[in-house]
């Protein structure tokens, strides 16, 4: 593990208004580098979402601060944080958010257009990230007509075409069957031995648990334990160790 | 293609229904436009085409006198007064005036006389004569009319006969586009048949059109004929022509009525058109919410919504433009004929385009105010 690429420190979220306010996070302390690939983990309502989106610059804490790539987030205006993202920051999502009506090379080039990058060079970045998630035949393809597995693979490559020092993916397995959430996790590990990448999962899959350096769970808003590396997964749940012994 | 209008294009056209639904509405809107301001462009060249068509530097007309059709009359003899001035070549009497053309089975139509008199040159006479001759109206009893009326005025061609003041007249000679504002046909003849028509003692003319030497000083011109004739006021062309524009078009509301028309059907067209972006607008809020989530500015998003709005305006007013010139074409000879110009065009071009920009703003506030966080919630 190198520098941190994302940091959170003392993160306080309040939901809702009234009587209805929760505190949804209530001082989470969490460390992304680059070259891991760490699982937050925990049940429903937990808060592993909130926590994602406010790492990922798209929620503001109500307390605490958030550092992406050194860079403090506090008191930054929409437009900035949205810099932040298109810079700094790739996101895969649990129901993959392709555009249905362009193609998969057309989607990811979405990561660069935002950027202003429209060039040559530019799309051929975007068919080497295709290549690099095995869809290099595929570019044309409208999504309509990929497997939900290669339209997750879609998706990571419109995560990583930007080199962004942090990949968060928002349970990405989750919609797909075993051997292609398995194929996306080996994916997401592979990112992640790249020292220029951290990548972030939230899932309650256990069959991720194999293709991690760091799980860290999450209960009722607060980080109540972390444990590193693959050994880690056979201390958690039972699922867990049939996981990491096949 | 950028990416940003391959976008743009493509999520329009995904719902088809509500494309073509989008462009109906504009289709709508922009022809009604198209009418309501072509009848404005129209009425206003109308309005001052016998004044734009006169061999007048200097017009002397009645005080008070509001437009061309107006009735007032002043002294021939003011004439021979003006002709007295140093500089002044030419001053030639006409009459505009009202009366009846009846045919032989009775039946009456209200007509405009323009009478001129032949022998002092310089006159008002029909400018665009397609049958017939302008020298046939020296034979007694000639006069000239326009092919746009004479269905109405309920003869064929040359030759046709009618009565007025139980004064024959026949006519000899036919015009092309010299129609009335208020759709009231006009009668060419000479000046003393013009006052046997309408009535018009022998002393009186409407307006005396007066030509200058050629270097003569407008203004002083002017000025000694002001101080030399009473009761009339001595305008430009130019004066004269925005004096009529803007008492037909402004003084009796008809301007302002075919403008409300324009502006009605604009909002008309703008709300077809906001109402159906913004469904689509909700229908890819995810799509959005995406966009922003990975980093796009809020101007991306803003180019996609407005880049919809634009596209759906250039596919609208394509087939409104093609609508409108048949419209144009239709009503050619008609006495109330649509005109298009090319600024006209460009107008209603840019109108199109800001009418849908205007129905992105609800769009925009929708996507504005998103909550990109959306993109975890399924």
């Amino acid at each position: 593990m190198t520098a941190p690429v994302m940091e959170a420190r003392g993160v306080v979220k309040l939901l809702g208004e009234g009587a209805g306010r929760v505190q949804a996070l209530k001082g989470v302390d969490l460390t992304l580098h680059s070259g891991e690939m760490a699982l937050l983990m925990g049940p429903s309502g937990s808060g592993k979402t909130t926590l994602l989106s406010i790492l990922g610059c798209i929620l503001s804490p109500s307390e605490g601060v958030i550092e992406v790539c050194g860079k403090p987030t506090t008191g930054l205006g929409p437009e900035q944080l949205a810099k932040l993202r298109r810079e700094h920051i790739g996101f895969v999502f649990q129901s993959y958010h392709l555009f249905p009506t362009l193609t998969a090379l057309d989607n990811v080039r979405l990561a660069l257009d935002v950027r202003g990058e429209h060039s040559a060079k530019a799309i051929n970045r975007c068919k080497d990230a295709l290549a690099r998630v095995g869809l290099a035949h595929r570019i044309t393809a409208y999504p309509r007509e990929l497997s939900g597995g290669e339209q997750q693979r879609v998706a990571i490559a419109r995560a990583l075409v930007g080199d962004a020092a942090a990949i968060l993916a928002d349970e990405p397995t989750a919609a797909l069957d075993s051997e292609n959430g398995a194929s996306i996790m080996a994916m997401l590990s592979e990112v992640a031995k790249d020292p220029a990448h951290g990548v972030l999962v939230v899932t309650h899959d256990p069959r991720t648990l194999p293709y991690a350096s760091r799980i860290i769970r999450i209960e009722d808003g607060r980080i109540v334990g972390e444990d590193v590396g693959i050994s880690a997964a056979s201390t958690l749940v039972p699922e867990a160790r049939s996981v990491a012994a096949q | 293609m950028p990416l940003v209008f391959k976008l743009a294009a493509r999520n329009l056209l995904y719902d088809k229904l509500r494309f073509a639904a989008t462009v109906v509405g504009i289709v709508f809107s922009i022809v009604l436009v198209t009418v309501q301001l072509g009848l404005f462009v129209s009425f206003a060249r109308t309005v001052t085409l016998m004044i734009d068509h006169a061999p007048a530097d200097l017009w002397i007309v009645p005080q008070g006198t509001k437009d061309f059709e107006d009735p007032s009359l002043l002294e021939e003899a003011d004439r021979y007064r003006a002709m007295s001035i140093e500089g002044v070549a030419q001053v030639a009497p006409i009459l505009v005036s009202f009366s009846h053309w009846r045919i032989q089975d009775g039946s009456a139509t209200p007509v405009l006389v323009v009478g001129t008199d032949l022998r002092a040159g310089g006159g008002l006479v029909p400018w665009n004569v397609v049958e017939g001759s302008l020298d046939a109206l020296a034979i007694p009893d000639s006069v000239a009319i326009d092919s746009a009326y004479l269905d109405r005025l309920g003869v064929k061609g040359i030759g046709g006969a009618a009565e007025m003041r139980e004064h024959r007249a026949e006519v000899r000679a036919i015009s092309r586009g010299i129609r009335s504002f208020t759709t009231m046909p006009f009668v060419f003849t000479t000046l003393d048949r013009a006052r046997a028509y309408t009535g018009t003692p022998r002393t009186k003319a409407t307006y005396l059109l007066v030509r200058l030497d050629p270097h003569a000083d407008v203004e002083r011109i002017r000025s000694q004929l002001g101080s030399v004739l009473t009761k009339v006021e001595v305008l430009t062309s130019a004066e004269f022509s925005e004096r009529s524009r803007s008492f037909w078009l402004f003084g009796t509301g008809a301007g302002a009525a075919l403008f409300a028309g324009a502006l009605l059907a604009m909002v008309v067209g703008s709300v077809v058109v906001a109402q159906t972006l913004y469904s689509s607008t909700k229908e890819h809020l995810y799509e959005f919410a995406t966009l922003r989530a990975i980093g796009s500015s809020g101007a991306y998003l803003h180019t996609v919504i407005i880049s919809q709005a634009i596209l759906s305006g250039i596919a609208g007013f394509a087939i409104a433009f093609v609508i409108g010139i048949t419209i144009v074409r239709g009503t050619t000879d008609s006495a109330l004929p649509v005109l298009m110009t090319p600024l006209l065009t460009v107008i209603l071009f840019v109108l199109t385009l800001v009418m849908c920009v205007i129905s992105a703003i609800s769009s925009i506030i929708k996507v504005v105010r998103m909550d990109p966080a959306m993109v975890f919630s399924r």
